[in-house]
């Protein structure tokens, strides 16, 4: 046996001639928060419903706390939680009955769903909301009663597809609150709300929410095609991002273009993030400035700064530059 | 009793109870079916307008008028003075049929030889095949009235009788009343249409809403899932049978003569093959309206070959052997035969092996194309 609570191996899928995901491997411990990104179609989605057997894979296996996914498929669905991406309770049930349903059809007796009930509908904080029928909660209040719907047994895996597109920023950082206290372990063994040492996978299309994870794993095409930790990705591009600032900005833009070090450009707000060749950085910098103000532009800064994720998933995701950064994909052994 | 079971019961219940107007639909439905059925569907012809060119204006051709008028198939609507104006009230469809009495009608009958003609309008088969029995029939009565008339005038003591009578006796349904006929067949029909419609769109509105995805990771089993859903419809279905069989004794006076636990016992037999058919529906459709469309699809094949309407003799030798394979074939000689004839098990036991056969078969099937999966 390994410790991995989520391991999956070589898993495929393909869709008529498209192959939704194509060869991804995942391990994942207790305790870990793993993230998964990507643009959309790069086969998040697909891949969840692959380790939750929601689809049948074509090739691989997937091994959920020991359990094979389609050999032993209810065992291994008593251990995990699952939070699809589209809303997937009774919008005409209450939020008890969704509760109170998904608690007793994985097999809660009578006697223990309500006191689990009400202490997971207060760890998410829709304790009031017990007899408002869920399709009149709002967008953030509904995610939360999917999270609290998945809890209720106590999973010790939970699966999470982009649980918070379209949730308000204040609702997203409660949710990150409560997946961290759930992965975050705990002294004295697993807490009465099932909080502590859970493994989560969660997708998402927010960098700043992929940066939380432990670890990052990056999709495309069907591929996983890079996976570290954030610190290590970022520094994948480590002295290869300049900010620059001044204007007009398509200007600014536009020359940064036309200087062949420079790979990219991408606007950050009133910034342009320029990324440009390995070792080029010192180049760059001396002749920008000049040739913008000679074009009859403003320089405010121009500076080298450390990369953010955004920027290692933009170069991850343009296709001549990302092969150069892969790596790092065969299992997550080189982590911690 | 399992509890994962009985939750999605109860699941059920609550969604059911809570959409109203379905559950409305689901109880005013059939009712409605049953009063339009049993008033409209009926082949009784009475009434029928009648156009009467009357060229002899006799004594003789008023009595052979009287006649007609006094069965009540006909009414004299129209009384014409030429034949052009009987075609224009036959095309418009004023008048259905037409009597042309000839001028020299009095003349030639008092010979013994007179003729009349009757016109009608065969564009409705049903009716005009009544109403041709019916002018046969009043007119053979009335001549045979006229030859007794002139035994009698002639003073011959001579008692005329046919050679041959036939006494007619109609069992199960005295008065013919198409009701009785009807209404057997519109608790099939609706046992059919409603088990088959609620099982579909029930399963498909799981896949539609997307809360499929979320049924499908709990560790429910896939028969659970099947029962668990088809349950509440079946006690819906028994309350329709019951409903339906109900308004059909005390309103339109049907009789129930055979074992009324029998009557249900089989109806829920049949109804299994409704919610086999709704579950197979299901596995095909992504859409209630596609579910819908499919269930429908089966359905009118159903009523029109399995002997609903028209009598299954009447049909081609193909369209009788297609028969076989509709499932309401044998309910509706079972539910006729139970309630009209108060046959007891023996005799319709043929029937009740193909239906249970039937909805053996598309449970199976459909239990077996039921996928707990996305793909």
């Amino acid at each position: 046996m390994n410790n991995y609570l989520v391991s999956a191996s070589h898993l495929k899928k393909h869709f008529g001639e498209t192959r939704a995901v194509d060869d991804v491997s995942l391990h994942i411990r207790a305790g870990e928060i793993y993230g998964l990104v990507g643009a959309d179609g790069a086969g998040k989605t697909t891949t969840i419903r692959l380790l939750v057997g929601a689809l049948k894979a074509d090739a691989g296996e997937v091994n959920i706390c020991g359990y094979d996914i389609n050999k032993q498929t209810e065992q291994a669905r008593a251990q995990f939680g699952y939070l699809s991406q589209r809303f997937s309770l009774y919008e005409d049930l209450t939020v008890l009955e969704n509760i109170r349903f998904f608690a007793e059809v994985r097999g809660l007796k009578p006697n223990e769903w309500l006191p689990r009930c009400m202490d997971i509908l207060e760890f998410v904080g829709l304790e009031k909301f017990t007899d408002r029928k869920a399709g009149q909660l709002s967008g953030g209040m509904k995610q939360k009663l999917g999270l609290a719907s998945a809890l209720v047994t106590k999973p010790r895996v939970l699966l999470l597809d982009e649980p918070t597109t379209g949730v308000d920023p204040v609702t997203r950082q409660d949710f990150w609150q409560l997946v961290i206290k759930l992965a975050s372990p705990s002294p004295i063994g697993r807490g009465d709300r099932g909080e502590g040492d859970v493994a989560v996978l969660i997708s998402t299309p927010y960098m700043d929410e992929a940066s939380r994870c432990h670890r990052v794993g990056f999709m495309k095409d069907g591929k996983l095609i890079a996976e570290d930790t954030p610190s290590n990705l970022r520094a994948r591009l480590n002295g290869r991002v300049l900010e620059l600032r001044g204007s007009p900005l398509t200007l600014l833009r536009h020359i940064a273009h036309q200087d062949e070090d420079v790979e990219d450009v991408q606007a950050f707000g009133d910034r342009l993030h320029l990324r440009v060749g390995e070792g080029k950085a010192q180049g760059v910098l001396s002749r920008l400035k000049s040739k913008i103000r000679s074009a009859g532009g403003q320089v405010d800064d121009l500076r080298s700064v450390p990369p953010v994720l955004e920027d290692v998933f933009i170069a991850l995701s343009s296709p001549h530059l990302a092969s150069a950064l892969e790596g790092g994909t065969t299992g997550g052994s080189e982590s911690k | 009793m399992n509890s994962r079971l009985l939750s999605i019961i109860r699941k059920e219940f609550i969604q059911i109870f809570r959409d109203t107007r379905t559950l409305m639909l689901i109880l005013v439905i059939p009712i409605m079916q049953l009063f339009l059925l049993g008033y409209s569907a009926t082949n009784d012809v009475r009434n029928i307008p009648l156009a009467v060119l009357d060229r002899s204006r006799s004594v003789e051709s008023r009595a052979l008028l009287e006649a007609y008028r006094a069965a009540d198939y006909f009414r004299i609507a129209y009384v014409v003075d030429s034949e052009a104006e009987i075609e224009d009230l036959i095309m418009s469809g004023e008048a259905r049929a037409a009597v042309i009495i000839p001028p020299d009608y009095a003349q030639r009958l008092a010979d013994g030889n007179a003729q009349i003609a009757f016109l009608l309008d065969g564009s409705d088969p049903t009716s005009a095949s009544t109403a041709l029995s019916a002018s046969q029939l009043i007119g053979q009565a009335h001549a045979l009235n006229i030859l007794l008339q002139k035994f009698e005038r002639s003073g011959m003591s001579l008692r005329v009788q046919p050679p041959v009578e036939v006494r007619t006796s109609v069992w199960f349904n005295p008065d013919l009343i198409s009701a009785h006929f009807m209404i057997p067949g519109v608790i099939g029909m609706i046992l059919y249409a409603i088990a088959a419609i609620l099982t579909a769109t029930s399963v498909v509105r799981e896949r539609e809403r997307g809360t499929i995805e979320q049924l499908i990771v709990t560790p429910i089993r896939p028969w659970e899932l099947i029962v668990g859903k088809l349950t509440p419809y079946v006690i819906l279905g028994f309350f329709n049978t019951i409903e339906v069989l109900a308004v059909g004794h005390w309103w339109f006076g049907v009789p129930i003569r055979g074992d009324l636990g029998l009557i249900i016992l089989l109806s829920g037999v049949f109804m299994v093959t409704g919610l086999g058919i709704g579950l197979l529906a299901s596995t095909i459709a992504n859409t209630q309206q596609e579910a819908m469309l499919t269930v429908w699809m089966t359905l009118l094949p159903s009523i029109f070959l399995s002997g609903f309407f028209f009598p299954l003799e009447a049909m081609p030798k193909v369209l009788q052997w297609i028969s076989y394979l509709m499932p309401l074939r044998y309910y509706l000689v079972i539910i006729r035969s139970l309630l009209l004839k108060g046959v007891g098990l023996e005799t319709i036991q043929t029937d009740v092996l193909a239906m249970t056969l039937f909805a053996v078969g598309i449970m199976t099937l459909a239990a077996l194309r039921f996928r707990k999966r996305l793909d």
